[in-house]
C-alpha cells in the first residue's frame, strides 16, 4: 500500500471535501442505475408470486426460481422487489425535492426581497408549519388526500418547502443589501430580474446543500408512511412496506427486513454524507 | 423582561392559531370532511346524517369559528368511533408516550453528550475515527430499521429482552434506544461544535497557560458555555422524539400516541388524529418558549429583548 508519508501539498482536510465523499456519490449513482434499469437488472417479476416458494431463506432455489436474497410471505423474489423498490424511493425523493425546493426557494426569495407583507404573511407561515412536527403534518395530510404515490409526493412537497423558503429567505436578505445588486435595481431593473440574474446564482449553493440533506429525509419519509400503510400501496414494492412485512416475519424470517433496511440505511448515508460535504466545500466555516 | 415574555407568548399564541387553522383548512382540501370520517359502505342518508351532526353542512366561517372556540377552551371534540371525549382517549396514551420520549431522551443525552466530548478533546486518532463513524451510522439509520434489528438480536436471537408491547423496564429499553438513536448523533455533533469552538477561545488558551487540567477547564468554563447550543437543540429534539414515536411505537407494539394516531386513521377517527397533531404543535411551540427562557439562566449575559 502507499507509504505514510502525504505528498500532497494541502493537509489532508484541506482537499476538496467532494473526494471524500466519492464512495458515497458511486454508491447513489448505482441506487440510481438500478432504479432507471430496473426492469433489465431485476431477475425476476416483482408480483410475481410463487406460493410453494415462501419465506426462503437466502440462497434457495425452488421451481427454477434462484432467491438470491431469500423471498417474502407470498414467495416474491426480495432481491427484485428491492430494484423495483428503489425506483419508488428515488422517484418520490427526487421530485418531492424538486417541487419543494423551487416553491420554497421562490417563496423565500420573494419574502427576502419584497419584504413588507409579503415578508411577513409568508414567513409567518413557514413558521405555522415548521411547528407542526413533520412527520405528523405528512401523517395527517396523508390522512385527508388518501395514500398513494402521487399523494406522497405532494404531501412531502407541501410539508417541506417551508425549510427552503427558510434558507433562501436569509440568504435573500443579506445579498439584497449589496451594492451591486442595489445598483442593478436602481438602474431599472425589475423584481424579478433582480432575483434570478443576481440573487439566486447567488443562493444556489446553500439551497443545494438544504436539499442534499432534505432528500435523505424524503427517502426515510416515504418508507416511514409505506411502512405504517400510509405511503405507496401494496403490491407495489416499497423498502418501508417490505419493512412493515418482516417485521411481521422477524422470527421467521429474518432477510424480509433486514435487505430493505440495508438499502435504506445506505442510500440515506450517501445522501447525508454527499450533503455534508457539499456544505463544507460551499461554505467552509459553517460547520 | 416582562414585555419581552408577553410579547413571546403572543408570538406562541399566534403560532398555535396559525397550526389550528392550517388543521381546520388541510382537513377540507378534498372538499368535505364528512368523507374522512365514514366508511366506504355508508349510505348517503347515514352521510347526511353525520354532516349534519357534526355541523359541516354549515357555512365554512361558522364552523372555522366554533373550531376555534372549541380549541381555546381545549375542546378537542369526541371520537367518532368509540364516542369518548378525544382529550381522555390522549390523556391515557400520553404517560406511554411520554416515558418513550424520557428514555429516548436519556439514550439520546448519556450517550450523545459524552460522546461529543470525546470527539472534541480525544487525543487517539482511531477512537475519534470510529466515533465519527457510529455517529454516521447513528444519523442515517431509520428507527424502524434499527428497531427490526434490534428485535431480531436481543429478543428472537439472544432472548435477552421482550420483544414488543409493555411491562416492566425491560420493554423500555429497544424502543427508548431505537427512537433515541438518531438525537443521540444530533448530541455528539452538536456537543462536538460547542466545545470546539469554546476551545479555541482566549480565556482557554488562558487557563492552560496557567496549568488547568482538561477536565477541569471543561467542568469549570467549558460546561457552562457551550451548553447553549445543546439546550437549543435539546427542545428541538424533544419534540422529534415525540413526533418519532409515531414509527418506533408502531414497531414496538407500544400503546402510546404515535400508535393511537396510526390506529385513528386506518379507523378514519379523525378528530383524534387531530387532537394529535395540535397536542405535537402545541408541544412544539411551548418548548421553543422553554429555550428561550432557559437561555437567560444558564448565561445571564443574554438580557432577552433588551437590545430590540
Amino acid at each position: 500500500m502507499s507509504a505514510a508519508i502525504d505528498t500532497s501539498p494541502v493537509p489532508a482536510t484541506k482537499r476538496n471535501p467532494l473526494r471524500r465523499a466519492l464512495p458515497f456519490i458511486i454508491l447513489l449513482a448505482l441506487f440510481a442505475l438500478a432504479a432507471v434499469l430496473a426492469p433489465l437488472v431485476a431477475p425476476y417479476d416483482p408480483n410475481a408470486q410463487n406460493l410453494l416458494g415462501r419465506l426462503k431463506p437466502p440462497g434457495t432455489v425452488a421451481r427454477n426460481v434462484h432467491y438470491l436474497l431469500g423471498s417474502d410471505e407470498l414467495g416474491r423474489d426480495l432481491l427484485s422487489r428491492l430494484v423495483w423498490g428503489a425506483r419508488i424511493s428515488l422517484l418520490v425523493a427526487v421530485l418531492s425535492v424538486l417541487i419543494s425546493g423551487v416553491v420554497g426557494t421562490v417563496l423565500g426569495m420573494l419574502a427576502g426581497y419584497l419584504r413588507g407583507p409579503v415578508e411577513m404573511v409568508v414567513m409567518r407561515v413557514v413558521d405555522v408549519f415548521l411547528s407542526v412536527p413533520a412527520i405528523l403534518l405528512a401523517i395527517i395530510t396523508v390522512a385527508v388526500v388518501g395514500p398513494g404515490l402521487l399523494n406522497v409526493i405532494l404531501v412531502l412537497a407541501l410539508t417541506r418547502w417551508p425549510r427552503y423558503a427558510r434558507v433562501a429567505y436569509g440568504q435573500t436578505l443579506s445579498i439584497a443589501g449589496r451594492p451591486y445588486v442595489r445598483l442593478s435595481a436602481f438602474m431599472g431593473a425589475g423584481p424579478l430580474r433582480v432575483l434570478f440574474r443576481h440573487i439566486l446564482p447567488n443562493i444556489l449553493g446553500a439551497v443545494t446543500v438544504v436539499a442534499t440533506l432534505e432528500f435523505g429525509l424524503m427517502v426515510l419519509f416515504e418508507a416511514g408512511l409505506s411502512f405504517l400503510g400510509l405511503g405507496v400501496q401494496p403490491p407495489t414494492a416499497s423498502w418501508g412496506a417490505m419493512l412493515s412485512t418482516g417485521r411481521n416475519y422477524v422470527a421467521t424470517a429474518w432477510w424480509i427486513a433486514t435487505f430493505p433496511g440495508l438499502c435504506l440505511f445506505l442510500l440515506v448515508l450517501a445522501a447525508n454524507l454527499i450533503g455534508d460535504a457539499l456544505r463544507d466545500r460551499l461554505d467552509p466555516h459553517s460547520r | 423582561m416582562t414585555a419581552f415574555l408577553l410579547r413571546r407568548l403572543g408570538q406562541a399564541l399566534l403560532t398555535i392559531f396559525g397550526v389550528a387553522t392550517l388543521i381546520f383548512f388541510l382537513q377540507r382540501l378534498t372538499g368535505d370532511p364528512t368523507y374522512l370520517l365514514v366508511p366506504d359502505t355508508a349510505t348517503q342518508a347515514d352521510i347526511e346524517a353525520l354532516r349534519h351532526a357534526l355541523g359541516f353542512d354549515r357555512p365554512l366561517w361558522v364552523q372555522y369559528l366554533s373550531f376555534l372556540g372549541e380549541i381555546a377552551r381545549f375542546d378537542l371534540g369526541r371520537s367518532v368511533v368509540q364516542n369518548v371525549p378525544v382529550a381522555d382517549i390522549i390523556a391515557s396514551r400520553l404517560p406511554y408516550t411520554l416515558a418513550l420520549a424520557a428514555g429516548a431522551l436519556l439514550v439520546a443525552c448519556g450517550i450523545g453528550i459524552p460522546v461529543g466530548v470525546a470527539l472534541a478533546l480525544g487525543r487517539d486518532r482511531w477512537t475519534a475515527r470510529i466515533l465519527a463513524g457510529l455517529v454516521l451510522a447513528a444519523q442515517s439509520m431509520p428507527t424502524f430499521w434499527s428497531g427490526i434489528l434490534m428485535i431480531l438480536v436481543f429478543a428472537v436471537t439472544l432472548g435477552w429482552l421482550p420483544p414488543s408491547s409493555t411491562g416492566g423496564i425491560d420493554h423500555l429499553v429497544m424502543p427508548s434506544v431505537a427512537l433515541g438513536l438518531l438525537s443521540m448523533a444530533t448530541f455528539a455533533r452538536v456537543t462536538r461544535t460547542a466545545l470546539l469552538e469554546e476551545l479555541s477561545k482566549d480565556y482557554v488558551r488562558t487557563a492552560r497557560a496557567r496549568g488547568a487540567a482538561t477536565g477541569r477547564l471543561l467542568l469549570r468554563h467549558l460546561a457552562r458555555n457551550a451548553s447553549i447550543p445543546i439546550i437549543t437543540v435539546a427542545g428541538l429534539e424533544i419534540s422529534n422524539l415525540l413526533a418519532g414515536a409515531v414509527i418506533v411505537e408502531t414497531v414496538f407494539a407500544w400503546p402510546g400516541l404515535g400508535q393511537l394516531t396510526v390506529q385513528s386513521i386506518l379507523a378514519r377517527d379523525f378528530p383524534i388524529v387531530q387532537g394529535v397533531v395540535l397536542l405535537g404543535s402545541f408541544v412544539t411551540v411551548a418548548l421553543n418558549l422553554l429555550t428561550d427562557l432557559l437561555y437567560t439562566v444558564v448565561d445571564p449575559r443574554i438580557r432577552l429583548g433588551g437590545a430590540r
